[in-house]
């Protein structure tokens, strides 16, 4: 028999955003129905490589990363636990002097946002942080971290749940429709109906995008990772290089999590797995800049399912075409850090129809065919 | 046109030996890759060196069994490519990525016989990681292949027919055991009456090996329940609930384990079908009679695909090479792999018995205490994973493993993952099938950072 | 007194070791785990409460014997022959007594 819901607020997909986003909506006494057609924070959320990293990140996303910035130390009274979220600073290395220039323009460019940026040389990069290899230098952002992915996303939702969100998991959305009031959703054996209609469905939202009139030029991608057995403190920072190659950080009980390069995916195209060569490539590279990883083992390799979009920004934002649609996806591999914000943004957009986080430049209109030089989108 | 890839072989114990002379005899050479430094798996495990024990000394009641697949491999030669002391550790898109002396090499091939064999299933208990605790298989193994026993006096606990084997042996060397603790109630033991007709040799020699630990003194005790080990940094004696009352009993040494698990990762990352297996216990690769998995050109034999001994798994292990044989359009023997199948359906049979006999005392999950180490590993407590279980509402294992790190350390969940799934069933009071099951993740072992890229042996393949 | 007893190759010939830097003889045919537990009560000391561990099932599952030479090399011990002149750590740097 089918079960009906009515509700302010449906959200599709109960990635971090979408759990976020749950439990702003019900501290502001909205009714919230979240959906998954998974597991809560099983997804992108939660496999991620749990970068809490705000350095690096395009200046048009640095008001939202602040935003999200001040939420992460507060996680044990938003959802119950923190996280295992570490300040451990973000240290970005420069192999080349064309990097290290990159980083410095860099610097300078964000100066404004009060992330404190600070550049260290190359005899720094040994003696305060332990950093081997063929380095130029690097700029270090010391109030950035890392934290367990696998955690957060699901304590949002845990917490969304307690706080009286409606929390369906293996729920996968069928259908979604603009209705005279709202929207009606079809999930399995349960019906919605809903004033407002969050899409934060990730590396699934082009399809709800599309179901609106709004294609959009998603492309799913996805990290590989690799994680070491746990060893003696060796690596205090979390590790970026300017222009890709590695990134890692070792959590508080000795792991060492090392991503890098590109995972493909299986038969089934919403579960992928690491290449050999490519978890083989990062295990060298990290075994190279850290001297206590050249006798390490791996333990285990894991990839996500990623939603990436051209620019690499994400689309947040209210529909163009249907009005009570908010679109939130496409963090293009960056979204852990900032999600807790869009959270608390997209509650604003759902209750004020507006936000004082500056968000126009993820506007899913950029990719309209009219807005387009080009003119028509490519379609998946 | 480029050269067909050869077949694997995973494993060299029985099934995996087996296999490889099935299709030799065919004309093929296959890749027979496997983590010991020699044949015979664990039953039929060689010593590293030579210790003036002959086979019969070593192997017992199966000294010519042993004898006879280790000439036969032995005399395989050069008509098989054997990879031993190699750890294969992924697989995918018809590649395998194996292990050995610390690089890692790459190779094609076509067709792949997954003969993984099995470990100690166990339960957590108070104690189990104290130094002189083993399970029934790394106490034979040092007994058999080290040459040396677990302490001067040894209790073994839990169930299974390992149980009374690896006591008797141990009695046989000499080693005081002093008490066999057996999980299962004496009734359950009438099933072996029935087995009887099945296999007589079997269940004689099963119960002889009990008499005679009961009459050289050892303490047969059934119907054991609440195991703890106790102990300042190592073993130092064994408290148990037997007959209405607690008892102790002072030991250095304990054996424990409760029947076998199958290593089903391979299966796992060679992209096979996992179904509930309710004898087992266990989310188990789908196989069809002969050994087909559901993906074509993977073939499942022996005990890495469902628990049912040595015997099984040399039958196994050549009906799956009879079967690769004929989906590559060789000639192949139908009367034989009909043969084989028989010999397998009559083990099978023998098997439902002796798992009434030796039952698996999974009630006793639920019971675990919360001070209990679950995961060895990352010593996860039971706790822990209950309160996790509540506080993030979970009903799957993946999910448990994710927020608890159960199953995520060095072991990837061999030791805990039947506990942990047990104690989720428990919990969220559902079926222990439908708790799902830990996905595997390459490596399958653990593997160094500086393997280097990968040797790749595909040059001569221009598809690559 | 040492967890495992030698009932066979007594006599095989001798290969030379240390543990956390005592000298101490092994016989050949020995793994790393056998040499060691022959001489010792534990392998290593668990990373996350410190106590004491002795390896499990000595067939390579469950990974719960991992021990370190002084050259920083990791090895399973139950499924790695002893070889002449291994030194070898039981107890990692830095971590509980």
């Amino acid at each position: 028999m089918t079960r009906r819901i009515d509700c302010d607020v449906a959200i599709i997909g109960g990635g971090l955003v979408g759990s976020s986003a749950a439990l702003a909506l019900r501290g502001m006494g909205l009714s919230v129905t979240l959906l998954d057609k998974g597991f809560c924070g099983a997804q992108a959320s939660g496999v991620n490589y749990g970068g809490v990293r705000r350095q690096g990140r395009p200046s048009e996303q640095l008001p939202l990363s602040q935003r999200a910035h001040a939420i992460w130390p507060r996680l044990q009274q938003l959802i119950g636990i923190d996280g295992e979220f570490l300040r451990s600073g973000h240290l970005k290395l420069a192999r080349s002097a064309d990097d290290m220039a990159s980083l410095e323009r860099y610097a300078a460019e964000v100066a404004p946002f009060g992330l404190d940026l600070e550049l260290v040389g190359h005899n720094q990069l040994r003696e305060r942080f332990g950093v081997m290899g063929d380095l130029v230098g690097g700029s270090f952002c010391p109030g950035d971290g890392h934290a367990n992915p696998r955690l957060v996303a699901a304590a949002f939702a845990a917490a969304a749940r307690r706080a009286g969100a409606e929390v369906l998991e293996n729920t996968e959305v069928a259908g979604v429709s603009r209705t005279f009031e709202g929207f009606a959703l079809e999930a399995g054996d349960v019906a919605v109906t809903a004033r407002s209609v969050i899409n934060s469905a990730g590396a699934w939202a082009d399809r709800f995008a599309r179901a609106f009139n709004e294609p959009v030029p998603l492309e799913r991608t996805y990290p590989s990772m690799i994680v070491t057995e746990p060893l003696d403190p060796f690596l205090s920072v979390n590790i970026g290089i300017e222009g890709g190659g590695i990134y890692a950080r070792q959590v508080a009980r000795g792991n060492v999590v090392v991503g890098g390069e590109r995972a493909t995916p299986l038969d089934n195209p919403d579960y992928s797995r690491p290449h050999s060569d490519g978890a083989l490539t990062i295990m060298q590279r990290a075994s190279e800049l850290f001297g206590p990883l050249r006798h390490a083992q791996a333990i285990r390799f894991w990839s996500g399912t990623e939603a990436t979009m051209p620019d690499r920004n994400p689309v947040l934002g209210p529909s163009a075409t249907t009005p009570g649609l908010i679109h939130a996806f496409g963090f293009s591999g960056a979204g852990f850090q900032i999600a807790p914000g869009v959270g608390e943004v997209l509650a604003e957009l759902v209750r004020d129809g507006q936000t004082a986080t500056p968000i126009d430049a993820f506007a899913i209109t950029r990719f309209s065919p009219a807005s387009q030089p080009g003119g028509a989108l490519k379609q998946q | 046109m480029r050269e067909r890839p050869p077949p694997l072989i995973v494993g060299a114990g029985p099934a995996g030996i087996r296999a490889a002379i099935t299709l030799v005899a065919a004309g093929l050479r296959p890749v027979v890759v496997d983590e010991g430094h020699a044949c015979g798996g664990q039953i039929y495990r060689q010593p590293l060196a030579a210790d003036k024990r002959d086979d019969r000394a070593r192997y017992g009641s199966e000294a010519a069994k042993a004898s006879r697949l280790h000439r036969a491999f032995a005399a395989l030669g050069g008509d098989i490519d054997y990879r031993p002391n190699t750890l294969l550790w992924n697989l995918r898109d018809g590649a395998a990525d194996i292990l050995r002396d610390g690089t890692s090499r790459r190779f094609a091939y076509d067709g792949l016989i997954l003969a993984t064999g099995a470990t100690d299933r166990v339960l957590p208990i108070p104690g189990w990681t104290l130094p002189g605790v083993f399970t029934l298989g790394g106490a034979q193994i040092a007994l058999k292949a080290q040459g040396c026993a677990i302490g001067r006096r040894v209790v073994f606990a839990g169930a299974g027919p390992l149980l009374y084997l690896v006591a008797w042996q141990y009695m046989k060397a000499g080693v005081d055991v002093a008490a066999v603790l057996d999980a299962a109630p004496l009734p359950a033991k009438l099933n072996l009456l029935r087995a009887l007709p099945l296999a007589p040799g079997i269940v004689l020699r099963g119960l002889r090996m009990a008499a005679e630990l009961a009459f050289g003194g050892t303490r047969v005790q059934f119907g054991v329940s609440g195991l703890r080990i106790e102990g300042e940094g190592r073993v130092a004696r064994i408290v148990y609930h037997a007959g209405g009352r607690e008892r102790a009993m002072a030991c250095d040494g304990v054996g424990y384990g409760l029947n076998l698990r199958s290593e089903t990762q391979a299966a796992d990352l060679a992209g096979c079908a996992f179904r509930f297996d309710p004898r087992d216990r266990a989310h188990l690769p789908e196989r069809d009679a002969a050994g087909r998995s559901s993906v074509a050109g993977v073939y499942l034999a022996g005990d890495g695909a469902r628990i049912a001994g040595a015997d099984a798994a040399e039958a196994a292990g050549e009906r799956a090479a009879l079967a690769l044989l004929e989906d590559r359009g060789l000639p192949h023997d139908p009367a034989r792999a009909a043969d084989l199948e028989h010999v397998l359906a009559r083990i099978d049979r023998l098997r439902d018995l002796l798992e009434a006999a030796f039952p698996f005392p999974s009630h006793g999950a639920g019971d675990i205490a919360d001070d209990t180490l679950l995961c060895r590993c990352e010593e996860i407590r039971a706790g822990d994973a209950r309160r996790a279980i509540a506080r993030f509402s979970l009903t799957e294992m993946n999910r448990l493993k994710a927020v608890t790190r159960i199953g995520m350390g060095r072991c990837q969940g061999r030791m805990c993952g039947a506990a942990a799934a047990e104690l989720l069933a428990a919990q969220t009071r559902r079926d222990i099938g439908a708790v799902g099951r830990l996905r595997a993740q390459a490596p399958i072992k653990p593997i160094p950072l500086a393997a280097g890229l990968s040797i790749d042996e595909r040059q001569h393949d221009p598809a690559h | 007194m040492p967890l495992l007893h030698r009932l066979v190759r007594t006599d095989s010939a001798v290969i030379r070791f240390t543990i956390d830097g005592t000298p101490c003889q092994g016989r050949a045919g020995d793994t790393v785990l056998t040499a060691v537990l022959c001489h010792a009560e534990r392998l290593r000391r668990s990373e996350f409460t410190g106590s004491p561990r002795a390896g499990f099932c000595q067939m390579g599952a469950c990974q719960d014997c991992w021990v370190q030479l002084d050259s920083g090399e990791r090895l399973r011990a139950c499924t790695t022959p002893l070889a002449e002149g291994m030194h070898i750590i039981t107890q990692r740097r830095g971590s509980h007594a």
